[in-house]
C-alpha cells in the first residue's frame, strides 16, 4: 500500500494538536476559576466557596494530566514529523517555546504539586497563591505558543539566510502583526469555555435537586461570565477578523466564500463551497453584508479567491463551515448569559427549568468553538505553514510513509483510550458532586473546614 | 562567541538531560518497580512519594528536547526523524503512565488497568530512552545536513543494550528514592532490590564502557590517546569507588546516601558518554559549531536560562521542602 507521507503527518498532528488544546483550554479557564475561588474563600471565609474549589481542583487534575501528556508529545512532533520546518524556523520560533517552558511549564507543574497535594502542608495563604501561580502559568503558556503561532501567521522581524529564517528584532518577532488580537481571542475563549461547563454542571445540579448552595454560586459565575465577556468576546473576534483581512485575505476570501473580487460581496450564511467550479452552490446570502463587515462600506471590494493561483489557495470548506459553527455557538453563548442575566434579575430563587435544561446540554460549546476557530485560522493558512514562505509540503521530515502511518494509528488508539477514561472519570467526579469523600484525606472530620484548622495550626477564618 | 557559544549551549543541554534522567529517572523507577508491590497500600505509598514531583520532573523533558530546538535546530531536525519510532514510543508510554498518576485514584473497577498502564508506560519510556541513547551514540547518517538512513537503523543489539540499563538504572534510582521517603516493608524491600540492581547496573557499565571503544575507532581514540587517557582515567576510578561506597551505605542501613550516590553513578556514566562523543552532537558527523542556531537567538536564550534557570531551581526546592520527609500510609491525595 501507498502512503503519502505529508498527509499522513498532516492528518497526525491535526488529530494530536486537536485532542491537545481542549484540555489546556479548559484548564486555563479552570486555575483561573478556582483561584478567584480560592481567593473569594481567603477573603469571606465562606465554606461553600472552599467546598467549590477542592471539587473543581479534582476535576482540574484529570484534566491538567491529559493536557501535560499531550503537549510534550507536540514538543517533540515538531521534530519528528516536521524537521524542516523545525530547521527552517529553529532561530526565530523554536525560543519563544524555549522560554514557554522556563516560564510557564516549570512553574505549572511545579506549584501543581502544592495545589493538589497541599492542603495539609502549606497555610492557606500558601495554598491560594498557588493556585494564582498555575494560573499565571496557564496564561504564561498561551502567551508564547499564540506568539509563535501569530509568527507563523503573520510572520516579521526576520530575514531569510541561507534559506532559514534569521532573527533581526526579537519584540517585533513576538508583537508580530496577529499577536494582539490572538492572544486575547483565545484567552477570552479559554475562560468562556470553562464558564460554560461550570454553568452546565451548577444547572446539573439544580436540575437533580443537589448542593443547592454551590450550584447557585457556579451558575452566577458562569452566566455572569457569559453575559459579560462573551460580547467582548465578539468585539475582539471582529477586530481579529479584520487585521486577518489585512494580512492574510486568501483566509478572509475562504472564510466569506468569496470568489470574485469585482464585486461587493454578499454575507453568506450558508452555501456549498465548489473549489473546481470556483462559485457556490445552494447559496443562501445578504447581499453587500460581507462588504459591509470587512471593507465597512456596502460598496467595499476586498480580494476574492480567484485573485489567487489556485496553488496558493487554502481550502475553503474547512474555514468556511468553521468559522460558521464558532460564531454560531458564540451568539449561543451570548444568548444564554443574558437570559440567565434576566432570569436571575427577575427571580432569584427559582431559575426556570427550560433554561436549566438547556444550559444543562451546553457544556460541549466551547470546545466545538475553540476547536472550530482553529480549523478556520490553520486551514485558512495553508497552503503555507509559515505565511508566504514555507510550504507545508516542503516542511515534512524525511520519513517513511509506512513509520507515519503505524505512528498515526498508535496515537488513534492511545488518544482513544485516555480520551475515553478521562471523560469518564471527570464525569464520575462530576456526578460525586462537591464535598464527595473519595479522594478526601482520611485524616480531616470535615471536608468544608480550612485544613490548617483541622491540625489546629491556624484559624477558622483564614486570611487574618 | 562563535567558538564558545555553542560550547556553552552544549553543556546546558547535557545538564538539562541529566536533570532530567535523575529527576524523571527515579519517579519512572517507581514504576518499574511497581508490580513488585505485594498490596494496593503498598503501591499508594510508593506513588505518593511521587505525586507532587512528577510532573514538575517531566518538564525537564521539554526544556532538554526544546533546548536542542533552541540551540541546535540542524541537530533537532536530523536526530527526530532518525530515532523517530522510539521518541514516538518514548512519547505514548509517557502518556500512559502521566495519565495513570490522576486515573488511578478515581478509578475504582479499573484501578489495576492503571497499575498496568503506570508500570508498563514507565518501563517502556525507559527502555526508549536507552534506545535513543543508544542510536544516537552509535550514530546517525547523515547527507547534506539531513537524516538520509532507514526508519530502523536504530535497532541494533547496541541500542538495546543500552535500553536495559537505563531500565536498570532507573529502578535503582527508584529503590533509593523509597528508601528516602517510606519506612517499613515498602523500604525493606527497596533495599533488597537495590544491592542486586546496583550490580546489574554496574555489569551494564562495564559492558558499554568495552563495547563503545572496540566497536567505534573514534570513541577508542578518544579515551586511550595519548595524553587523554591520563587525564580522563579518573573518571572510570571514580565510578568505581563510588559504586563501591553505595553498596556499602545499602548493606549498613543508610537512608539518604544511597541515592545521592547512585546519581553520582548517573552523572559519571553520562560525563563518559560525553566525553566519548564531544563535540558531535549527531556523532558522527555533525558538530555543536555545524548544528548551531542563529547568534542572536542562541544569546537571547542564554539569558532567559541564566536568569530564569535559578528561579525555576529554588522554588522546585522549595516544594520538594515543602514535602520533605518519609510518606505515612494513607497520607493523602488532595
Amino acid at each position: 500500500m501507498d502512503f503519502d507521507p505529508v498527509t499522513l503527518a498532516r492528518i497526525q498532528f491535526a488529530f494530536t494538536v486537536s485532542f491537545h488544546i481542549i484540555f489546556p483550554a479548559f484548564t486555563i479557564g479552570l486555575s483561573a476559576f478556582i483561584a478567584t475561588l480560592e481567593l473569594l474563600w481567603l477573603k469571606t471565609g465562606r465554606d461553600v466557596y472552599h467546598r467549590l474549589a477542592r471539587f473543581w481542583t479534582k476535576i482540574f487534575a484529570v484534566s491538567f494530566a491529559m493536557g501535560v501528556v499531550s503537549g510534550i508529545v507536540l514538543s517533540y512532533q515538531f521534530g519528528t514529523n516536521w524537521s524542516r520546518y523545525a530547521e527552517f524556523v529553529g532561530s526565530v520560533v523554536a525560543p519563544l517555546i524555549g522560554f514557554e517552558v522556563l516560564t510557564a511549564f516549570f512553574l505549572e507543574a511545579t506549584f501543581l504539586g502544592i495545589m493538589l497535594f497541599g492542603w495539609n502542608r502549606v497555610p492557606p495563604w500558601l495554598h491560594v497563591l498557588s493556585c494564582c501561580v498555575v494560573a499565571f502559568g496557564t496564561f504564561m503558556s498561551a502567551f508564547w505558543i499564540l506568539a509563535a503561532n501569530s509568527w507563523m501567521q503573520t510572520p516579521a522581524g526576520f530575514e531569510l539566510r541561507d534559506g532559514l529564517a534569521y532573527p533581526l528584532d526579537w519584540l517585533k518577532i513576538i508583537f508580530n502583526p496577529s499577536f494582539h488580537w490572538r492572544l486575547p481571542h483565545m484567552l477570552l475563549a479559554a475562560y468562556l469555555t470553562t464558564s460554560l461547563v461550570v454553568l452546565s454542571v451548577g444547572a446539573r445540579y439544580l436540575l437533580a435537586g443537589k448542593f443547592p448552595e454551590e450550584s447557585r454560586v457556579m451558575m452566577v459565575m458562569g452566566i455572569g461570565m457569559l453575559a459579560i465577556v462573551g460580547p467582548v468576546q465578539a468585539f475582539v473576534g471582529d477586530s481579529h477578523g479584520l487585521n486577518t483581512a489585512h494580512y492574510q485575505p486568501a483566509k478572509i476570501a475562504a472564510i466569506e466564500a468569496h470568489w470574485d473580487s469585482k464585486e461587493p460581496a454578499p454575507l453568506v450564511l450558508f452555501a456549498w463551497p465548489d473549489e473546481k467550479a470556483e462559485k457556490n452552490l445552494y447559496e443562501i446570502s445578504i447581499p453587500r453584508g460581507a462588504s459591509l463587515m470587512i471593507t465597512h462600506s456596502l460598496d467595499g471590494l476586498f480580494p476574492g479567491l480567484k485573485d489567487f493561483a489556485p496553488q496558493d489557495r487554502p481550502p475553503v470548506l474547512g474555514p468556511f463551515f468553521g468559522f460558521r459553527a464558532m460564531v454560531g455557538v458564540g451568539v449561543v453563548m451570548i444568548l444564554l448569559g443574558w437570559i440567565g442575566a434576566w432570569l436571575i434579575y427577575r427571580d432569584e430563587e427559582t431559575i426556570t427549568r427550560w433554561y436549566l435544561r438547556i444550559c444543562s446540554w451546553a457544556w460541549p460549546l466551547g470546545f466545538i468553538a475553540i476547536l472550530s476557530g482553529w480549523v478556520v485560522t490553520e486551514q485558512g493558512r495553508q497552503p503555507w505553514v509559515v505565511d508566504g514562505l514555507l510550504r507545508t509540503e516542503d516542511a515534512m521530515s524525511p520519513l517513511a510513509g509506512w513509520t507515519v502511518a503505524l505512528t498515526l494509528v498508535l496515537f488513534l488508539i492511545v488518544y482513544g483510550i485516555i480520551f475515553a477514561a478521562g471523560i469518564y472519570f471527570m464525569n464520575r467526579l462530576i456526578t460525586r458532586g462537591p464535598g464527595g469523600t473519595l479522594i478526601e484525606p482520611p485524616s480531616t472530620e470535615r471536608p468544608s473546614r480550612p485544613l490548617a484548622a483541622a491540625h489546629g495550626e491556624g484559624q477558622m477564618t483564614p486570611g487574618s | 562567541m562563535e567558538w564558545y557559544l555553542p560550547v556553552i549551549w552544549g553543556v546546558i543541554i547535557g545538564v538539562a538531560v541529566i536533570m532530567y534522567v535523575v529527576l524523571d529517572g527515579f519517579d519512572l523507577g517507581i514504576g518499574i518497580l511497581f508490580p513488585f508491590a505485594k498490596e494496593e497500600r503498598e503501591r499508594d505509598t510508593m506513588m505518593n512519594t511521587v505525586a507532587p514531583f512528577w510532573d514538575g520532573n517531566e518538564t525537564w523533558l521539554i526544556l532538554g528536547g526544546g533546548g536542542l530546538w533552541v540551540a541546535f535546530p540542524k541537530a533537532y531536525a536530523v536526530v527526530m526523524p532518525a530515532l523517530y519510532l522510539p521518541v514516538i514510543i518514548m512519547l505514548l508510554a509517557l502518556v500512559f503512565r502521566g495519565v495513570a498518576f490522576e486515573f488511578r485514584w478515581v478509578a475504582m473497577g479499573s484501578r489495576r488497568w492503571w497499575n498496568a498502564a503506570f508500570a508498563g508506560g514507565s518501563l517502556v519510556a525507559a527502555f526508549s530512552q536507552g534506545v535513543i541513547l543508544g542510536g544516537l551514540v552509535q550514530g546517525i547518517t547523515v547527507k547534506n545536513g539531513a537524516f538520509a538512513g532507514g526508519p530502523l537503523d536504530w535497532a541494533t543489539p547496541f541500542a538495546a543494550l543500552c535500553g536495559i540499563g537505563v531500565v536498570l538504572g532507573y529502578a535503582l534510582l527508584g529503590a533509593t528514592w523509597l528508601l528516602i521517603k517510606t519506612d517499613g516493608v515498602v523500604a525493606e524491600r527497596a533495599r533488597a532490590h537495590a544491592i542486586p540492581l546496583l550490580l546489574a547496573v554496574m555489569a551494564m557499565m562495564a559492558v558499554v564502557s568495552l563495547w563503545t571503544p572496540i566497536a567505534f575507532d573514534r570513541i577508542a581514540t578518544r579515551w586511550f590517546s595519548r595524553p587523554n587517557i591520563f587525564f580522563l582515567a579518573p573518571v572510570p576510578i571514580v565510578t568505581v569507588l563510588v559504586a563501591l561506597a553505595v553498596l556499602h551505605w545499602l548493606k549498613s542501613g543508610r537512608e539518604m546516601l544511597p541515592f545521592f550516590g547512585t546519581v553520582g553513578l548517573f552523572v559519571l556514566g553520562f560525563l563518559g558518554l560525553a566525553i566519548s562523543t564531544f563535540p558531535y552532537l549527531v556523532p558522527p558527523s555533525l558538530t555543536v559549531w555545524q548544528t548551531a542556531a542563529a547568534a542572536p537567538s542562541q544569546i537571547l536564550m542564554l539569558f532567559g536560562v541564566i536568569f530564569l534557570l535559578p528561579v525555576v531551581l529554588g522554588y522546585m526546592a522549595f516544594v520538594y521542602w515543602i514535602f520533605r520527609g518519609k510518606v505515612r500510609e494513607g497520607e493523602g491525595y488532595h
